[in-house]
């Protein structure tokens, strides 16, 4: 397409994406508690508050445990599943590949609302650690998707040759194949961490009542009176996902992790 | 190492935690889900084991079918809105120098992972009256003074957009990067300008990704369980809102669960209508 008219189409686009960026921006740094933009006065106070204020703070305190363990779990979960698909014929097993993928799939509430009714039932309802199983449940479609892309990179020979050599299969994954993984588990836990410490309905409907992470903390400003504050976290989470997603790229093949074709056959 | 089937029982052992994790932790609570959608509710929230269909007798109401009749609509649109606008983005971005792709890409993900909560936030504040987008408009001589764009359809249909496109181009994207480009090179040797030949030979070669695209981003947008409540009036809400509200505010889990278990067999049986349709079309 033209090239004029294809910038004007992409900085359209960028600009749609970034514009509620930019306003939630210009409201973080209103200088008192109002809720204007474009802001009145300067102030980087509301970014303080988060770490200052002891409710927001524990809100970050309990999103950032949650997410460091569900995704650890979630890549716990993935990564023998995704190796024994590799390694193995096993076209039955295939099926829990399939379950690995629908939960992310499904629409969200109802993975949900299947979490909550089992926790009600089993009596465990409202506990902190059926938070980190249920997002590790709902998330281990992304380690499993890397890491599944990870494994068809690898080269059977290596893992022959070692084989040969006499190395048994757990000598093997620990020497062969996990160096060759790693950069995918990364990238797997890395996208379940940042999706975790987003995540709402399922972390609302589990264990909603009994702890607030950020976006039900933010939900809950939202429903009983704005705050600034509300702005400055969804900053701090835009800038933590860009980060993170940068590092990802920085150290790994996005466009391939996305699905493309390695960059070196391109 | 070739791949080989399991010989003895210790070859499993990989599967042994996955596979546990997964039938506890999802097929068992799916189960749950279903069998509640059956239970009696008692008052307080609580329910007790039955087998009742009155949770889904009241599916046969008219208001349940302005629910679903909308839900089903909006899904459809922000679908097709996503799909016009991410198959040129996609294309075009497939087409750019690496270091911009991922530079998009990065961006494109960061937006992706934002929650719900937030991306109705972000969006009630940019259409609100004080610190909305028509306060710029009036700084601009544009407007005379600021009002308040929601809640309003056009809000809902703006914030579902925005948390569905990036999803569309990434799912966009493995099959446009795949694209042979000699084919678009041909037909402009051959004379086409660039939008005639992305028309004409792009679109088309795309058609079954564009299609299987559609579906994917409207399973996504009917999936969408705040925006339609924080943006939109009652009357914008969609099934995903309901089973939310009746869950969580309403505490009826049995009605919640039976509206949950309908949205899986809608879900699925578009899913499969589609497949089905696509197939007879290739065969044509």
């Amino acid at each position: 397409m033209t090239g004029a008219l294809s910038k004007v189409y992409f900085f359209l686009i960028g600009l749609f994406l970034a514009l509620p960026m930019i306003v939630v921006a210009g409201v973080s740094v209103n200088a008192k508690q109002t809720l204007a933009f474009p802001p009145k006065g300067f102030s980087l106070s509301w970014y303080g508050e988060i770490f200052l204020n002891p409710e927001w703070r524990n809100a970050l305190l309990a999103s950032l445990t949650l997410a460091i363990l569900s995704a650890a779990l979630a890549v716990a979960i993935a990564l023998p599943l995704a190796w024994f698909l590799w390694r193995r014929i096993a076209p039955w097993a295939n099926i829990f590949q399939l379950l690995g993928i629908a939960p992310f799939t499904l629409p969200p509430v109802i993975t949900a609302l299947g979490l909550l009714t089992f926790w009600a039932t089993t009596g465990f309802y409202g506990q902190p650690w059926t938070a980190v199983v249920s997002h590790a449940i709902f998330f281990v479609t992304l380690p499993l998707v890397t890491l599944s892309l990870g494994f068809t990179a690898i080269d059977r020979s290596l893992v022959e040759a070692a084989a040969t050599m006499g190395a048994d299969d757990k000598t093997i994954f620990r020497t062969v194949v996990l160096p060759l993984i790693l950069p995918y588990i990364v990238s797997g836990y890395a996208f379940a961490f940042v999706l975790s410490l987003n995540e709402y309905i399922v972390a609302y409907m589990t264990v909603g009542f009994t702890m607030e992470t950020l976006p039900i903390k933010i939900f809950n400003a939202l429903r009983y009176g704005y705050t600034p504050t509300m702005a400055s976290v969804t900053i701090l989470f835009v800038a933590t996902a860009a980060v993170i997603f940068s590092l990802v790229a920085r150290f790994g093949d996005l466009p391939k992790l996305l699905g493309a074709m390695s960059s070196d056959d391109t | 190492m070739r791949r080989e089937a399991p010989q003895k029982i210790g070859d499993y052992a990989p599967l042994f935690f996955p596979a546990m994790m997964l039938i506890v932790f999802f097929v068992v609570p799916f189960a749950t889900m279903i069998a509640v959608s059956f239970f009696q509710r008692q008052q307080g929230g609580f329910y007790v084991p039955a087998f009742e269909l009155s949770n889904y007798q009241r599916f046969l109401s008219l208001f349940f079918a302005n629910v679903l009749g909308f839900s089903l609509m909006l899904a459809v649109t922000v679908a097709i809105c996503c799909i016009v606008l991410a198959v040129p983005f996609t294309y075009l971005l497939t087409r750019m120098a690496r270091k911009v792709q991922i530079a998009w890409l990065v961006a494109l993900l960061s937006v992706l992972s934002l929650s719900e909560v937030i991306i109705g936030f972000a969006w009630s504040t940019l259409f609100s009256r004080t610190a909305g987008i028509t306060n710029l408009l009036v700084m601009a001589g544009i407007m005379s003074e600021a009002k308040a764009l929601l809640p309003s359809f056009g809000a809902v249909l703006t914030g579902m957009v925005y948390q569905a496109f990036p999803y569309t181009v990434l799912v966009l994207y493995p099959a446009l990067v795949r694209l042979d480009p000699t084919l678009t090179e041909a037909a402009r040797t051959l004379g086409a300008s660039p939008i005639k030949a992305f028309f004409t030979v792009v679109v088309p070669a795309l058609r079954n990704t564009i299609t299987a695209t559609l579906i994917m981003v409207f399973i996504f947008a009917l999936g969408s369980y705040l925006l339609p409540q924080l943006l939109g009036r009652p009357q914008h809400w969609t099934l995903s809102v309901l089973i939310t509200d009746q869950a969580i505010y309403q505490s009826n889990m049995p009605f919640a669960a039976a509206m949950a278990v309908f949205l899986v067999l809608v879900t699925l049986g578009l899913v499969a209508l589609t497949v089905i349709a696509g197939r007879k079309g290739e065969a044509a």
